[in-house]
């Protein structure tokens, strides 16, 4: 690797220095040390992974990279020393002459980092032409090339339109020439595919990594998925509430991590149930079409069988239709046309039109246990509500039942008088578990109960569901995007793709080849732990 | 066609549509009034033959949905009608047109409301820009607290204080605003010092208050930190970032307090003694001039329909998403 500009020293001199760092935020009326004592050290050229699950405090430790403390947080103690400069101690308007022409950041959100009034091209060369790094027109056609170069189509267009009018990915790819453009010393990327498809991220990977490597620019690394970091970073830091777990270069710690913590980070890739096949049909779906306001068709002629027992998995990107075939199934969006039979009966397409007794048959689980719960109300009131909803419970009784499921999903009895707000992400998950649970159902939904969610929880929270499918013969139809989720649970894979199915078999059927051209696209964009398969996959591509 | 001028088009539709029921309202509001004019007029004393004469000259006693289809022909054609007092028992009739009634009140208040909105709304905007930058400073929270202070008194009260500062301790305006056609744009002017200084006062806060918590709410935006870590100044990105898409509910209230300079300004024109539109309704309503009432009253609501769809369209115009569609 070479450098482009005299100025800039070759890989290996000191860039960024950070001591002891301790960063504390402010809620519920006080202070909390979210970062404890943290060193970190970057040299130039090279790139730092920063990996651990949310609240691990690795987006807080990468803005403190740029002498940033978002509203409510504040760097309490240590030293962060950029390039000599100490960023503790500069002026608010020092770091802004760094911010956006030494040092850029990406943010994990294109979608809404992006000021929605301004046209791409105009945000991209703002803050290089803002700090007189050149000038406008310089500038601009400098992105163009940019834009060329992270393989965006029509670079010489694409800046002129509005954010709302490219995709996910694209902003994305946009978002990197924007923090490129001045060419910094130093870029911070802040989970920059963790909004995207798998197979849009792949692009978005490349297209980031090999624009790093051609300016020489150091980098730190943000994110949760062990598998993109190992492409990413010649080594990796890991987080865990605030302090450093461990560090080392990427094979090693891919090869041989040292903590317990560090293993325990990609358990979930490790679970794997064999599949079991079975005749009895559940539910099925036949032929149907469905669309929101009778104008956007969402869905064309969808058939799934869902077998009496099992689960199975329903996978694809955003937009290919997967939560509406739940809607469907629910009854929430009637379907334009096609049926929806339930144990040999058609269930009728309206949830008014449905009985008691089929309403309770299927129940559903959100990705959002936060928003699919009253704050207001204790766990005991929410999951009494199907008990007396649908079997009357009162009393005595109820309060037995409850007991009994809070014990189905591993709580005891003294969760009964908590409220939401007191609980974890896992916790609040497994009341919404028990909520289903509580109508006693043949099937469940469970659309991306896991994607909000860290890995060692996730884990958790697919094996509880395991068990009660083994104990109680339920039936899962599980929608998500996580291939290693579909590996940890299914027994039948449903692939769709714009509204249609693609395919639908055993696991083994739909995870060996040969595949139809969407099915090999999706399950070879999902990143393995092998910090060679971007490279192998970017080779069988081309 | 271009959708945001379809979307213009369709709204437009709408304002004539509310404006059309606005009417029925008006006249079905007038129609309940208690009493009638001929009473009014001729006294409790009179004797019914003479009232009833006097209604039938006046097309009175015609059933109500033939008075309203004529009263909206006539609208449509641009006549508002004639007014009812001047009308004497006598005789002699020395009513006038009700558009000769209303045009000079009504350029009377758009004047005192025009040049209020050339102060208050740049003002207003300054204010709230400059207290969301600097939020809770002592600026801000000064500013914050005199605007709370001046749009918590009742108009009137606002109004005699100005009075008493500034007409009568230290005598720079004239406390009486009674501006005739024949004087000069500047004499006019200093004649309206004070009511507009009083309506400035009324109406600044709302719209800065707005202004701020429009700016404020969308500082948390991911896309403002974004601009900040590309070290843009704060000025620049609460000017670049924040107000380009804050326009929509700024828009929404300073039409709100536009309208009400039109059409709510009764009690400030009575207390300077400013010949506008309001109080000649006033006088209209307390001598059942029915003609008079109704155009006031269609006046009124075309202003306020008028100004909300200016928002509207405001709103539209500057959401990107709208203007520049996939």
């Amino acid at each position: 690797m070479t450098t482009d500009t005299e100025n800039r020293g070759a890989k290996g001199d000191l860039l960024l220095e950070m001591r002891d760092i301790r960063i504390s935020g402010f809620s519920d009326e006080r202070w909390h040390e979210i970062i404890k004592g943290v060193d970190l050290t970057l040299r130039r050229g090279e790139v730092m992974g920063l990996i651990g699950e949310s609240g691990a405090g690795k987006s807080t430790l990468g803005k403190a990279a740029m002498g940033y403390a978002q509203p409510g947080c504040k760097i309490m103690s240590g030293s962060i020393m950029f390039d000599g400069i100490d960023l503790v101690a500069a002026s608010e308007a020092d770091k802004r002459a760094l911010w956006g022409s030494r040092i850029a950041y990406v943010a994990q959100s294109a979608a809404a980092s992006f000021n929605p009034a301004h046209r791409l091209i105009d945000q991209t060369v703002e803050a290089t032409v803002g700090h007189d790094i050149s000038s406008d027109s310089e500038a601009k056609s400098d992105a163009v090339e940019l834009y060329g170069s992270l393989q965006l189509p029509d670079p010489d267009t694409i800046g002129t339109r509005y954010p709302h009018q490219v995709s996910g990915g694209q902003l994305q790819r946009i978002m990197t020439a924007m923090a490129m453009s001045p060419r910094p010393d130093l870029i911070i990327f802040d989970e920059p595919t963790t909004a995207l498809d798998v197979t849009t991220q792949v692009e978005v990977l490349v297209a980031m990594r090999d624009i790093v490597e051609q300016f020489n620019t150091a980098a730190i690394y943000i994110t949760h998925d062990l598998a993109v970091v190992a492409q990413m970073a010649d080594f990796i830091k890991v987080l865990r509430y605030g302090e450093e777990v461990e560090e080392a270069e990427t094979r090693k710690m891919l090869a041989e991590p040292e903590q317990e913590y560090t293993k325990s980070l990609w358990s979930v890739r490790a679970l794997e149930k064999p599949e079991d096949k079975s005749s009895e049909i559940v539910l099925s779906i036949k032929n149907v079409d469905a669309a929101y306001g009778n104008t956007v068709k969402v869905l064309h002629d969808v058939s799934i069988d869902i077998p009496r027992g099992r689960t199975v998995s329903v996978v694809g990107e955003s937009g290919s239709g997967k939560s509406t075939t739940a809607r469907v199934i629910t009854g929430l969006l009637p379907p334009m046309s096609g049926s929806i039979e339930f144990n040999g009966e058609t269930l009728p397409g309206a949830l008014k039109d449905r009985t008691k007794d089929q309403l309770r048959r299927i129940q559903m689980i959100y990705q959002m246990a936060d928003t699919a719960m009253n704050p207001k109300q204790t766990v005991g009131e929410i999951i009494s509500r199907p008990l007396e909803f649908y079997h009357g419970l009162k009393g005595s009784q109820k309060h037995k039942r409850l007991v009994e499921l809070l014990e189905m999903i591993e709580l005891d009895e003294s969760f009964m008088d908590r409220l939401p707000g007191e609980l974890s992400g896992g916790q609040k998950q497994r009341i919404c578990i028990a909520r289903a649970l509580a109508a006693e159902p043949d099937v469940i939904i469970c659309d991306e109960v896991t994607s909000a969610l860290d890995q060692i929880v996730q884990e958790g929270i697919l094996k509880l569901l395991l068990r009660l499918q083994k104990e109680f013969g339920i039936t899962y139809l599980f929608i998500t995007h996580d291939i290693a989720v579909v590996t940890a649970i299914s027994d039948e894979i449903v692939v769709m793709f714009q509204g249609e199915v693609v395919e639908q078999g055993l696991k083994s059927e739909i995870l060996s080849p040969p595949h139809p051209d969407y099915t090999q696209l999706l399950l070879s964009s999902v990143p393995e732990m092998d910090p060679d398969w971007l490279d192998k996959l970017v080779d069988e591509r081309n | 066609m271009h959708p945001v001028l379809a979307t213009v088009l369709q709204r437009l539709g709408l304002g004539v549509v509310t404006l059309f029921f606005v009417s029925l309202i008006i006249f079905a509001a007038i129609a309940m009034l208690p009493g009638d004019f001929g009473e009014a007029v001729l006294g409790q004393a009179a004797l019914p033959e003479t009232v009833e004469a006097f209604r039938k000259e006046l097309g009175l006693d015609k059933p109500a949905w033939l008075r309203y289809i004529n009263w909206v022909a006539a609208v449509l054609q641009g006549d508002l009608g004639t007014s009812f007092s001047g009308r004497a028992a006598s005789g002699v009739d020395r009513s006038r047109d009700v558009v000769d009634l209303i045009a000079p009140r009504l350029w009377n208040t758009l004047f005192l409301a025009g040049i209020t909105a050339l102060i208050a709304v740049p003002l207003a905007l300054f204010l709230g820009i400059t207290t969301a930058l600097a939020r809770n400073s002592v600026y801000d929270r000064s500013v914050n607290a005199a605007t709370l202070t001046t749009i918590s008194f009742p108009e009137f009260f606002v109004a005699y204080v100005l009075i008493v500062l500034l007409a009568s301790i230290w005598p720079v305006f004239p406390s009486l605003a009674n501006v005739t056609p024949e004087m000069s744009f500047t004499e006019r002017l200093y004649k309206c010092a004070l009511p507009s200084l009083t309506l400035t006062l009324v109406i600044v806060a709302h719209m800065m208050r707005m202004t701020r918590a429009a700016i404020i709410n969308l500082l948390a935006s991911p896309y403002i930190e974004m601009a900040q870590l590309k070290g843009v100044s704060k000025a620049k990105v609460i000017v670049k970032h924040a107000l380009p898409n804050a326009w929509a509910p700024i828009a929404t209230v300073i039409a709100f307090n536009l309208a009400y300079l039109v059409v709510g300004v009764v009690v400030v024109e009575v207390v300077f003694v400013y010949p506008g539109i309001g109080q000649l309704m006033v006088d209209a309503v307390t001598s059942r001039d029915i003609p008079v009432v109704q155009a006031c009253a269609l006046i009124f609501a075309a202003t306020y329909i008028l100004l909300n769809l200016l928002a509207d369209i405001i709103g539209i115009v500057t959401n990107p998403r709208l203007l520049h569609p996939r």
